[in-house]
């Protein structure tokens, strides 16, 4: 294992663009780091022919000193974007087959930018989930494991397999999506960090949707720096998504290090919850004292309708994926089931194709829609949305940013939760409130639970304000000193 | 809102997802399970809050009426289970 | 106008409404940039958005909007400056996202009318509810194979305006009528070709029909694939036969969707395929709310062309043709721009006469419609310049007409060629007068007793000169002769 694939994203820029090492040397590197973590089975397909051929224009790039932002930097994708003739899978069964003849607007920006694509990554299927269990390809294991223990953790999801790639030192940097959580508490399991922007700072053109008005594009990196830079390559107006925003892209990365100093930080109280783990609690204070004495202010915020954001989040979301699902009926790509006629085809491709936890939502999403009960749940959950939306804005009145766990617990063993979808939906008690209202939010690490395993602290900030979040997350980072390494790479390091 | 087995069988129908007959009744449980515990929404006051619409407001967005697209059919029907002469091939439908 | 159905049981009458798509004229779809072309080889015009393939979204076409816009203010329609576009939900191969993004409670125009022209003279105004935007499916071939269907998306996306009536029309006519009147105003506007061969004017009907007096409505049936105007009134006159009988013979109507078969000229029921519909409609995320910027619709109100019924109510007052006349003229924009181009400076009624009897006669005859017309407006004014300054008689007029129609030439030049031009001078038609007289005694006697047999005379002096004399002159003549 080469000491490499153990830069920053950040660093392994400056040492390409110094000479310190070529883009060869880099790729092989983390292409061999590829290989020895297939036990994680965090990736669905590998690329390293891809790599490789992006590597010689990479480097002739960065010899013409035209580098791009991410020029010759290995990184992994999220299957759940599209990526020209490689298989797409959206961690499906019934995608099976399936390479788009066409690119994701965020990844055609990420191989302008000149990044080198090492793999698809594992993820729960449709990003439906919070463990990286629900993929057809099998779940994700974390490279965490429990101190005294060496049951397998899972790695939090929906985009697991990014953020296991980037925890155990695979890939520099991945992308992610996140819908009610699925970058934020996979990064806070897996120890790194991850952004989920602003909704519509991201193009959603060429990502697989699971719920259209939630679903974000965003970033995981090992680093606050390493997330501002990546988000910068990933982020900007796509005239081929309505929903994205025509905004310029701040230069995040350089400006990270701005400091917390005179902010007000909000601690909501409602994210108090009952029977949420001491230390859980714990580190909570402890991110709000770190970023006291660092000359923050902190005050309390209430976001009266937080008891609210799960029920309405598990209506909104299944409603829309079960309407964006339709599409995979098995008439013009992935996978067909035949059956005696077109009805049956049409069940059996659904039924086979689909995974339970998909079933289980689409069923939802139907039911819920459908005639008679679209007041009563989709209509009520829009207006209790609102709600949530405007409990923010009136926080925002008082505070800079809002400081929170990002998740109620640390990693869980794979396995744990599955018989309850309830007992598994609260995983995302603390991330879904701020996706329903379409604002940024990052994970940092700050320390361990009592199992050795990493907690994450999430900051919420205003629409279009990553800004704010970078610069907490840097503060937190900074008083934190996270670097303990998951198993087996202590010894590599 | 508790669900039966028939309705799970219709909502299957809508969704074109086949349940077998033995698993209507345990997935029955489980999604009333879910609608009981999102039913908690009821206790929200909502008289008067118009449903969310856009999250982020943003201005129309309309693209210009030309054509940009097209003239591939081969490349639109690679992915396709049956495909014949241009066309997607699917089983019969009966009209 | 009253149009009744004796039943067994007493006097039935029809309620219909009709549900109009007609395909919006625009160069791309309404949410890809796929060409709307016609005729195109399967899947050629299609985009990946068009197919539904993961990841895809709509953006929605500015011109499709505004041209939904023009039409509901060609309809006297409210405008609503903030709608939404919605997602129906149903699964059929040839709608590749599992939906249709459609508009649904709040569609881009609101209440409307149209003003329907009967025969007899008299108008009748039928309400408009809505007009709403939405995408056309792809299109499914049976016949290539027995054990498949083939599916061709290049309709997929098409944007549609789907305009609805209220439940106004009584009678099979009134329904054509108000087909014929709407795809005139959707021509006029440019905002739909209203070709129902291609298929951009489709009409779905609602039928119910009740006792006569009776004012509740009785259960409707939905007749869709009225695909010719031939057949609106055909489908609906079978439709309310057969809810009749059915009503007559204790059975009840079902709601239900009917397909009109047009071979057998019959509607039947499309039950297999219906089955509970729950469209499951919500608003499509993807899309952002249509709303209308500060200005838009008073700029396109202010560019809209002068609409059939002003035109109609200007040709009677001005030029003074007659109401069912003027009707005629104005169906088509480029048959009152013709009309009117012959009218300018001359005798308008005259003119109408032209148009309508002579060249629409023609026309008929060779199959042809006026963008074919071998003979143009100013051809025809200068055709009835010759007749009215006397340069040629009303009779050569017509078979200068027949000239110009199959030649295409000025009717200056074939009068000069052909030297029909009418003989004015005395001195050339008194021998033929003198002729006449000379060799028909009797009938000279006869015109002692009876001065008007004088026009016997003139129709044999006209015969003598191959119809290029003068009537007038000719009368002239043989008055003083006969006289002296
Ligand atoms: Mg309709
Ligand atoms: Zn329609």
């Amino acid at each position: 294992m080469s000491e490499l694939t153990y830069l920053t994203l950040t660093q392994a820029r400056a040492g390409l663009l110094a000479k310190e090492f070529s883009v060869d040397e880099l790729l092989e590197a983390h292409i061999s780091a590829l290989a020895a973590h297939r036990d994680l089975n965090a990736f669905i397909t590998e690329t390293a022919d891809l790599a490789r051929q992006q590597a010689k224009t990479a480097a002739s790039r960065l010899q013409r000193g035209e580098a791009g932002l991410l020029e010759g930097l290995p990184i992994a994708i999220k299957d759940l974007f599209c990526t020209t003739d490689v298989l797409t899978t959206a961690a499906s069964h019934i995608l099976d087959g399936f390479k788009p003849p066409y690119e994701s607007s965020v990844t055609r920006k990420l191989w302008g930018e000149g990044a080198l694509c090492l793999g698809k990554t594992n993820l729960d299927e449709f990003a439906m989930g919070s463990a990286n269990v629900t993929s057809y390809y099998g779940p994700v294991r974390s490279p965490w494991t429990a101190v005294g223990d060496n049951v397998a953790v899972v790695p939090g999801g929906s985009s697991g397999g990014s953020a296991a790639a980037v925890a155990a030192r695979i890939a520099l940097a991945a992308t992610g999506t996140d819908t009610g959580g699925s970058i934020r508490q996979p990064a806070a399991f897996c120890g790194i960090t991850g952004i989920k922007p602003t909704y519509g700072r991201c193009s959603r053109f060429g990502v697989i949707a699971f719920a259209s008005s939630l679903d974000q594009p965003g970033a995981f990196g090992r680093s606050v720096e390493d997330c501002a830079l990546f988000l910068e390559a990933m982020a900007g107006y796509d005239p081929n998504d309505s929903t994205s925003a025509d905004l310029p892209v701040p230069d995040w990365k350089s400006e990270v290090g701005g400091g917390v100093k005179g902010m007000r930080i909000g601690l909501p109280r409602e994210y108090r919850v009952d029977g949420m783990p001491s230390e859980i609690e714990q580190i909570w204070q402890q991110g709000a004292s770190w970023l006291k004495a660092q000359g923050a202010e902190i005050v309390e915020i209430s976001l009266p309708h937080t008891k609210y954001a799960l029920p309405t989040y598990y209506i909104i979301a299944p409603a829309e994926a079960s309407s964006n699902l339709a599409r995979y009926d098995g008439m013009r790509f992935g996978l067909r089931v035949p059956g005696k006629n077109l009805a049956e085809t049409y069940m059996k491709t659904r039924g086979e194709g689909f995974g339970a936890e998909v079933r289980r939502r689409i069923m939802i999403g139907t039911y819920v829609l459908s005639a008679g009960y679209y007041d009563a749940y989709y209509l009520k959950a829009q207006k209790v949305r609102r709600r949530i939306a405007d409990d923010f804005t009136q926080a925002f009145e008082h505070c800079d940013a809002i400081l929170t766990p990002t998740a109620p617990s640390a990693a869980f063993r794979v396995g744990d939760k599955m018989d309850d979808p309830v007992a598994m939906y609260l995983n995302d008690v603390f991330t879904v409130p701020s996706s329903l209202a379409g604002l940024p939010g990052i994970s940092v690490p700050a320390g361990l639970s009592a199992s050795g395993l990493p907690l994450g602290l999430q900051v919420i900030g205003r629409p279009w304000d990553e800004m704010t979040c970078f610069k907490v997350g840097r503060a937190i980072e900074q008083a934190a000193d996270f670097t303990t390494l998951p198993y087996g790479l202590e010894a590599a390091a | 809102m508790s669900l039966d087995r028939s309705t799970v069988a219709r909502i299957a129908n809508l969704a074109r997802i086949d349940v077998p007959d033995d698993q209507q009744e345990p997935l029955a449980r489980e999604l009333s399970n879910l609608l009981l515990w999102v039913e908690q929404l009821r206790e929200v006051d909502t008289d008067g809050v118009e449903p969310l619409r856009m999250i982020m407001p943003l201005p129309p967005r309309w693209r210009e009426d030309s054509v940009t697209d097209g003239g591939h059919a081969d490349v639109v029907t690679a992915n396709a289970p049956a495909a014949l002469d241009g066309f997607f091939v699917v089983p019969k439908v009966v009209e | 106008m009253s149009y009744t159905i004796e039943g067994n049981t007493g006097t039935w009458e029809i309620v219909v409404g009709l549900e109009v798509h007609a395909q919006v004229i625009s160069e791309s779809k309404l949410f890809s940039g796929a060409s709307t072309a016609y005729g195109a080889p399967p899947n050629a015009n299609v985009s990946i958005v068009d197919a539904g393939m993961p990841g895809m979204l709509p953006v929605v076409n500015a011109h499709c909007i505004r041209q939904a816009v023009r039409t509901g203010l060609g309809l006297k329609a409210q405008i609503n400056k903030d709608s939404v576009f919605e997602r129906k939900n149903y699964f059929y191969p040839d709608l590749p996202q599992g939906y249709q993004i459609s508009q649904y409670l709040h569609p881009i125009v609101g209440n409307g009318e149209l003003v329907i022209d009967m025969p007899n003279g008299e108008s009748r105004t039928i309400g408009i509810t809505r007009l709403h935007l939405e995408q056309d499916a792809g299109k499914s071939v049976h016949d290539r194979s027995d054990d498949a269907t083939l599916i061709d998306l290049n309709r997929s996306g098409v944007a549609l305006m789907e305009i609805v009536s209220e439940p106004d029309i009584r009678t099979p006519e009134e329904a054509v009528l108000y087909m014929r009147k709407l795809r005139s105003i959707l021509r006029y506007l440019g905002t739909c070709d209203g070709n129902m061969e291609e298929g951009n004017l489709r009409c779905d009907a609602n039928v119910s029909v009740r006792r006569r007096g009776e004012t509740a409505f009785g259960t409707r049936c939905e007749i869709k694939n009225v695909n010719s105007m031939r057949f609106v009134a055909r489908a609906i006159e079978y439709e309310a036969r057969r809810q009749v009988d059915l009503i007559e013979s204790g059975q009840t109507v079902v709601q239900e969707t009917r397909l009109f078969d047009a071979q057998k000229g019959e509607t039947r029921s499309m039950r297999g395929k219906e089955e509970a519909h729950d469209y499951r409609y919500f608003p499509d995320p993807d899309l952002l709310p249509v709303i209308l910027p500060e200005g838009y619709v008073e700029e396109i109100a202010a560019s809209l062309p002068e609409l059939p019924d002003a035109k109609k109510s200007r040709f009677i007052a001005d030029y003074g043709v007659t109401p069912y006349d003027a009707g005629v003229l104005v169906m088509e924009q480029q048959t009152a721009a013709y009309f009117e181009a012959v009218a300018q400076g001359r005798d308008a009624k005259q003119a109408a006469n032209w148009v309508i009897n002579e060249l629409f006669g023609l026309l008929a005859k060779g199959g042809k419609d006026l963008s074919e017309t071998p003979i143009s407006a100013d051809d025809l004014g200068r055709l009835l310049d010759l007749l009215n300054d006397g340069t040629i008689s009303g009779r050569l007029a017509k078979d200068v007409f027949a000239i110009m129609f199959e030649t295409g030439q000025s009717p200056a030049r074939i009068v000069e060629e052909r030297g029909l031009k009418q003989v004015t001078d005395t001195s050339s038609i008194e021998p033929f007068c003198e002729e006449v007289i000379a060799a028909n005694p009797g009938q000279v006697e006869t015109y002692r007793k009876n001065p008007k047999v004088i026009g016997w005379f003139v129709g044999q002096v006209m015969k003598k000169t191959g119809g290029k004399a003068n009537p007038a002159v000719v009368t002239g003549i043989l008055q003083k002769m006969l006289d002296g």
